[in-house]
């Protein structure tokens, strides 16, 4: 499986880095050897013992390493479906980052930047090299040792002091191609102190073809700073989607992740934030909506290595049919990492009998002065309730549906910008009720 | 309204109501009392259609409609209410989502449009302040951190939203201290009407000071066995139910 990688990298090494920028380039051939010797993770790793790529990764995939143009202007055939969301729009198309072309991002402050990550590390190399890669040299980890050697480009985001963002920045990671196609992306995020940014980031898929994405994301959020990621997924059936979120934070730093999964093939997010100063705030929700034969693992870490920090974590799902679901919370609390308060949650229903959940808490703790929790369920609707509520007049099949939308509801709390929340909960709705929860400008989501 | 003829009903494969027949015409209040375990819950259940319960013997009627071919929300649309002893939290959805959804279904059912905003949040309005019911319990999720005397008086409210044709009071006493009660029974007795009626079940007659029935039943192993007027229930508070077994026992 690793064979025809190992063999197009030593082909082809020169062309992928000609396409890259330098400073990309400088860990490549390391990332490379990483890779060779580690070989995609297999269920035999505690960490991906809930996800089975070998049928995903079995597939012949074209790699776009020459960098060809991809003859579609996103700005042209998407439109966002989330009524009222200002934002700022960027796309990353396949694994490359797409011009920007939109009105609207002309009222981007002008001391922040966001542009291709080959761009910034050109334009501003200090910056990108005091950053990139800093995350993911410690990881060993076959997926983000083979983005460390394929990925060319990205996105970047680098929001200075002071600078608090009026509205979201939106990334939508679309797939289009009409062959098997294989997508590898680094994303860069910096916030200085004192900074605010949310990102949003949406995944589709265009064509009904076979699609793998490998994406790596790192962010930086230094002291003061504020940061909210979501994400969003939303992409068809024969779409292994494979993402890494590594994000380290500073002193009296707030970070929200909400890592939504509404439709998918198969879907693995590997999840890890670092805790590096003190009094910082952290809340890591998601939720996934699964049925047919959907996978959608969710690995992650949040590691207090400071004391006085809080951090909580939220997980729901609701599969249905022969979906599978995995859900892992590690969560570690250093020895010095006095006076953490760390709360960690993953309900689950599962619809039907052939459905399957597997949930691990995983807490290592080395403080003794912490106030930790973890609760993992798995189980069905309240029949109790749905018996109340058809008591009431109210039809077993709405009954049902009003129980599972309010099951997830507590995850869209979470969801701090009001339009997305809104739009949210409508597709949410939709796609419980088994209706295709597609955005406008997603062609297919079967 | 209501004709139960001869009904047996088991759950788990145990018999519970073991040949019990009652006739409630419009305008009536029976009061339906017996000791721990006679089947007086089971009574309520089967009437609206719990899934756990099996009938396997006896007819029911509403309105001239077989009852038991109903399925639960059909009874519920067809007219009956049960307020019930443990009323259920159901977290994340709220009163008001859940009151709107239940009113329109009804309204669908009688093939009606849906209730325009204004005339609900009216209606609101004006049923809440039957129960004296607090505005923020209804804009919580149902019954979600409700006190017990709350949980009750908030049965009484979806009462008076769904205007029933036959209300099943389902130890609607229970945990109650006696303002609460006072302003419980007054709620049943405001929504009293020549064609609507009404099945009080409980252990107390307590709450009969309140609601004053038409009919008293004692309800004992499975069966009616005795029926009569509202002084039946202060004389089973005087004598308790021992007496009931052992003329029963001795037939």
């Amino acid at each position: 499986m690793e064979k025809q990688y190992i063999n197009l990298y030593k082909q082809y090494h020169e062309t992928i880095k000609k396409h890259s920028s330098s400073l990309m380039n400088v860990s490549r051939d390391a990332s490379f050897a990483l890779f060779e010797k580690l070989g995609f993770p297999t269920t035999k790793l505690e960490k991906y013992k809930y996800t089975d790529l070998t049928d995903a990764l079995s597939y012949d995939y074209g790699l776009n390493i020459n960098r060809l143009d991809i003859p579609v202007n996103p700005y042209q055939v998407f439109k966002c479906d989330v009524p009222g969301i200002q934002s700022y729009l960027y796309f990353v198309l396949n694994d490359g980052f797409y011009p920007v072309n939109d009105k609207r991002n002309d009222e981007l402050p002008e001391s922040v930047i966001i542009c291709s990550l080959r761009e910034a590390a050109e334009k501003y190399p200090a910056l990108v090299e005091k950053y990139y890669g800093k995350l993911t040299a410690t990881k060993n980890d076959g997926l983000v040792a083979f983005n460390g050697a394929f990925a060319q480009d990205g996105f970047f985001m680098y929001v200075p002091e002071n600078i608090q963002l009026d509205r979201p920045v939106q990334l939508i990671n679309i797939m289009r191609s009409d062959v098997d196609f294989m997508a590898n992306s680094h994303n860069l995020i910096i916030l200085e102190k004192n900074a605010k940014a949310q990102l949003l980031v949406c995944d589709h898929t265009m064509d009904d073809v076979r699609f793998v994405t490998n994406r790596v994301t790192e962010v930086f959020v230094n002291e003061y700073a504020t940061y909210e990621h979501y994400k969003l997924e939303n992409t068809h059936n024969r779409t292994t989607n494979l993402s890494t979120l590594l994000i380290d934070q500073k002193a009296s730093s707030i970070v929200l992740g909400n890592i939504m999964t509404l439709h998918n093939g198969v879907t693995r997010n590997t999840i890890e934030i670092g805790i590096n100063g003190e009094h910082c705030e952290t809340t890591l929700c998601g939720m996934v909506v699964g049925d047919k034969n959907q996978q959608v693992d969710n690995y992650t870490s949040i590691r207090h290595n400071k004391p006085n920090c809080h951090s909580t974590e939220l997980f729901k799902y609701v599969l249905d049919d022969v979906s599978k679901g995995g859900f892992t919370g590690e969560l570690y609390v250093a020895r010095d990492a006095q006076k953490t308060q760390a709360y960690q949650t993953n309900k689950n229903i599962l619809l039907n009998r052939t459905a399957k959940m597997r949930t691990k808490p995983q807490l290592e703790i080395y403080a003794d002065d912490v106030k930790c929790s973890h609760g993992a369920t798995i189980g069905q609707l309240d029949e109790s309730a749905m018996f109340y509520m058809r008591q009431r007049g109210i039809p077993e099949k709405e009954a049902r549906l009003l129980l599972m939308f309010a099951f997830t509801a507590d995850v869209m709390e979470h969801i701090r910008i009001d339009a997305l929340q809104d739009r949210m909960k409508m597709l949410v709705e939709k796609r419980l009720r088994g209706e295709l929860s597609k955005c406008e400008g997603c062609v297919i989501c079967q | 309204m209501l004709e139960i003829k001869n009904l047996h009903a088991n759950i788990d494969g145990k018999e519970i109501l073991k040949g019990l027949s009652l006739e409630v015409r419009p305008g009536e209040i029976h009061a339906i009392m017996g000791p721990n375990g006679a089947g007086k819950s089971t009574l309520a259940s089967v009437l609206t259609g719990h899934p756990s319960f099996e009938v396997t013997h006896g007819e029911v009627s509403f309105h001239g409609k077989d009852l038991l071919e109903l399925a639960p929300e059909e009874r519920a649309n067809e007219g009956i209410f049960l307020s019930f002893q443990y009323p259920v939290e159901i977290p994340g959805v709220s009163m008001v989502n859940f009151m709107r959804t239940a009113i329109n279904e009804q309204r669908k059912y009688r093939g009606q449009d849906p209730i325009s905003a204004t005339d609900f949040l009216r209606l609101m309005r004006e049923k809440k302040e039957l129960v004296e019911m607090d505005n923020k319990l209804t804009n919580r999720s149902v019954n979600e951190g409700f006190s017990g005397g709350e949980k009750k008086r908030n049965e009484i409210f979806q009462m008076a939203m769904l205007d029933p044709k036959l209300s099943i009071l389902d130890e609607t006493d229970s945990g109650l201290d006696i303002d609460a009660l006072r302003i419980v029974a007054n709620g049943v007795n405001k929504l009293k009407r020549p064609d609507n009626a009404t099945i009080v079940i409980t252990h107390y007659q307590r709450l009969l000071d309140y609601i004053v029935p038409d009919f008293v039943h004692v309800l004992y192993d499975g069966r009616i066995v005795k029926t009569g007027d509202k002084n039946l229930a202060l004389e089973l508070e005087e004598k308790g139910y021992d007496w009931i077994k052992q003329e029963v026992g001795s037939i």
